[in-house]
């Protein structure tokens, strides 16, 4: 009895000692800045520049002057999610279910490569690929003069979908490759069409890699600056973008921390969201499985 | 185009891509730092070593905060030869970027590159150290154009020597736009007209904002809401027609995406070296004056490594190469000396007086505006 207490009280501590990392790390890097920057957010700009304290809503008044980076963010954010979803299944189900068991390896090598070059020089080719020079030379042979790819909408989700895709492939490959097939044999035993097995048995088994790798790319997407900053000329604007130009260039640092609480509120209202749409769509599907 | 080799583009860019800074004029700033080919003068065997016998109390690195295509990297290379201290060069886009970095701290910086106007603030927030002269022997007040030294000194203290003057204009690509424009006004109208799609403008408050008060005939260093206003408009209505908003416009002006852009004096030099068709107009009413300086951020980490790159670039032979390659000018006598007379005489370099005389000194008053500073961001996420 004793030694039962004693062993319960180690697990304890060893339960403590491997949690504690993990704990420290979420409040030292995650609670304690969003309070910091829920305390900014409340603030005054100091006269060059900064942060001064104060208490006033102002910087929440002023969220309007960023509506347009604000809806660019989500509709771009969910359109990039949906077109990595569209680009990336076909690929994550032929490496998962079509490709052979020799293939695979080579397969899943060549989707992981590209992370050997930095993203940055990746998504700097795509300026000269998406540019005058580029794509748009090539339509002029065609007839189809004064074609303007770089620095639009379109350029932006052109490197959203190249940057992405590999995050939105992965769990869907994960998630097909356990597919039983035994499954599918027994769904076209009872008659069922190939397209019906795949409706009903594949997508359905899938789900879970589908539900992770929107995630994973809209929570990313939400944040992102980079690709707008370079494919967008600086006229395709995220409110990661507008969060740099507050703390990076005109020093307004408490209507900056305003947006990007809003920005922090509006992700966990999406993520919410989205999470219960996706686990009520996943036990409707597993009820049509059964 | 650059002359810069491999082994040294890899070298920059990882210790680039470790400060963490990754903005598109970073990068290209990085890999188009300086377009020309200079021939080294390598005869320097007394300098050689002297220098050597300090080198373990420099260091072996030194950061500089600069502007895209501002240096000849054949000088960095030929300082870290000589001292063994290799210098690190971040490029920005703007002094509103370089301040907000010093405010925010840890800039990692040993030298940056601040504009006249805003040194005033920079020793009120005290961010910059005041300059120990004696360890640049190479700086001779004398030699310089006063006009160009004196916001470098604050209250009787020197905390900026002076690196290159210039003016900011616009350079036009006169294959593509054909109007001879020779306004800020045509600027504007060609933007929202033929050149449509076609124009950049920098992303910096002073020049995008100063220039569009231009349009309108107000000062280009206007704080005045009213005038402001008038601005944004103007920046918000030419916004669906631009290219793109960026201060590295070289890239987008020689590859025929952009045809027109807001631009630096040595950006001008650079383009038509190589690119007779483009032109670099001033605006008739007036626009920027500028001097730049160097300067030593407070709580620099490698101080002394920071004094022997300054007081090298101010070296006349050193300074003189480094006008050659980018093509703004010196207000160092002792360098023009060491130029060729055409560089002397060359328009763009040295505008003609009536295109000088109305051209305005930015005033610190716009650095700390918090009006310009939300319009322009205002502006950018329109």
């Amino acid at each position: 009895m004793a030694k039962a207490e004693q062993s319960g009280g180690q697990r304890s501590v060893v339960t403590t000692m491997l949690l504690l990392p993990t704990t420290l790390w979420f409040l030292l890097l995650l609670v304690l800045p969003l309070i910091v920057i829920l305390v900014f957010s409340v603030g005054e700009r100091g006269p060059a520049g900064g942060y001064q304290p104060a208490f006033t809503l102002d910087q929440y008044a002023n969220l309007p002057a960023r509506l347009k980076a604000f809806t660019n963010t989500l509709t771009l954010a969910p359109l990039g999610t949906i077109l990595c979803l569209l680009f990336a299944y076909p690929l994550a189900y032929f490496l998962g279910v079509r490709a052979s068991a020799r293939a695979k390896p080579l397969l899943l090598a060549l989707v992981v490569v590209p992370f050997w070059t930095s993203f940055l020089i990746r998504t700097y080719a795509w300026i000269f690929i998406l540019g005058g020079r580029g794509i748009p030379a090539l339509l002029a042979q065609f007839g189809l003069d004064d074609v303007r790819l770089i620095n639009t909408p379109f350029a932006v989700l052109v490197g959203i979908v190249y940057g992405y895709l590999p995050l939105m492939v992965f769990p869907i490959y994960v998630s097909l490759e356990k597919l039983d097939k035994r499954l599918l044999e027994a769904s076209a035993d009872l008659g069922a069409s190939p397209l019906r097995s795949f409706l009903q048995v594949t997508l359905p088994m899938s789900l879970p890699g589908i539900v992770t790798g929107c995630l994973l790319v809209f929570i990313l997407l939400m944040g992102e600056y980079l690709i707008p900053a370079i494919l967008g000329g600086g006229k395709v604007f995220f409110v990661g973008n507008a969060l740099v130009d507050l703390f990076l260039q005109s020093r307004n640092w408490p209507f900056g921390s305003a947006v990007a609480m809003a920005l922090v509120v509006i992700m966990l209202l999406a993520v919410t969201a989205y999470l219960y749409f996706a686990s009520r769509g996943r036990r409707r599907a597993d009820v049509s499985v059964i | 185009m650059s002359t810069i080799d491999r082994k040294t583009f890899m070298k920059l860019l990882w210790r680039h891509r470790k400060t963490g800074s990754l903005s598109r004029r970073d990068f290209i700033g990085l890999t188009g730092l300086g377009t020309a080919s200079v021939v080294l003068a390598a005869n320097m065997p007394g300098l050689l070593a002297s220098r050597r016998v300090h080198a373990a109390e420099l260091g072996d690195r030194v950061v500089l905060a600069t502007w895209p295509n501002y240096h000849d990297p054949q000088n960095f290379e030929t300082f870290a030869e000589l001292t063994g201290v290799s210098s690190q060069v971040n490029v920005f886009g703007s002094n509103e970027e370089m301040l907000a970095k010093l405010q925010a701290g840890g800039s990692g910086w040993d030298v940056f590159v601040p504009t006249n106007y805003t040194i005033t603030t920079y020793v009120e927030l005290d961010l910059i150290e005041p300059l120990d002269l004696s360890k640049l022997p190479n700086f001779v007040p004398s030699a310089y154009d006063p006009r160009f030294t004196e916001p470098g000194t604050v209250n009787g203290t020197v905390y900026a020597v002076p690196k290159n003057w210039g003016t900011t204009g616009y350079v036009v690509n006169s294959a593509k736009v054909t109007d001879n424009p020779t306004t800020w006004k045509a600027f504007w109208d060609l933007t929202m007209g033929p050149a449509s799609g076609r124009t950049m403008v920098h992303d910096y408050q002073l020049t995008t904002i100063g220039n569009a008060l231009k349009y309108f005939g107000y000062s280009f260093n206007s704080v005045d809401p009213k005038e402001l206003a008038d601005a944004e408009e103007l920046l918000l209505k030419a916004k669906p027609h631009l290219f793109a908003i960026n201060s590295d416009y070289q890239p987008s002006m020689r590859s025929g995406d952009a045809w027109m852009s807001m631009c630096w004096t040595g950006d001008g030099s650079q383009l038509h070296r190589d690119m007779p068709e483009m032109v670099y107009v001033l605006g008739r009413e007036g626009g920027e004056i500028w001097s730049d300086f160097y300067a030593i951020p407070k709580g620099a980490e490698h101080p002394e490594a920071a004094y022997a790159l300054i007081d090298y670039l101010l070296d006349p032979e050193v300074n003189a190469r480094e006008v050659m390659a980018h093509g703004y000018p010196s207000a160092d006598s002792r360098t023009n000396d060491l130029l060729p007379k055409e560089m002397l005489n060359d328009p763009i370099m040295y505008p003609a007086a009536e295109l000088l005389d109305p051209l305005e000194f930015g005033a610190a008053s716009t650095l700390t505006d918090p009006l310009r500073a939300e319009i322009l961001a205002r502006f950018k996420a329109a």
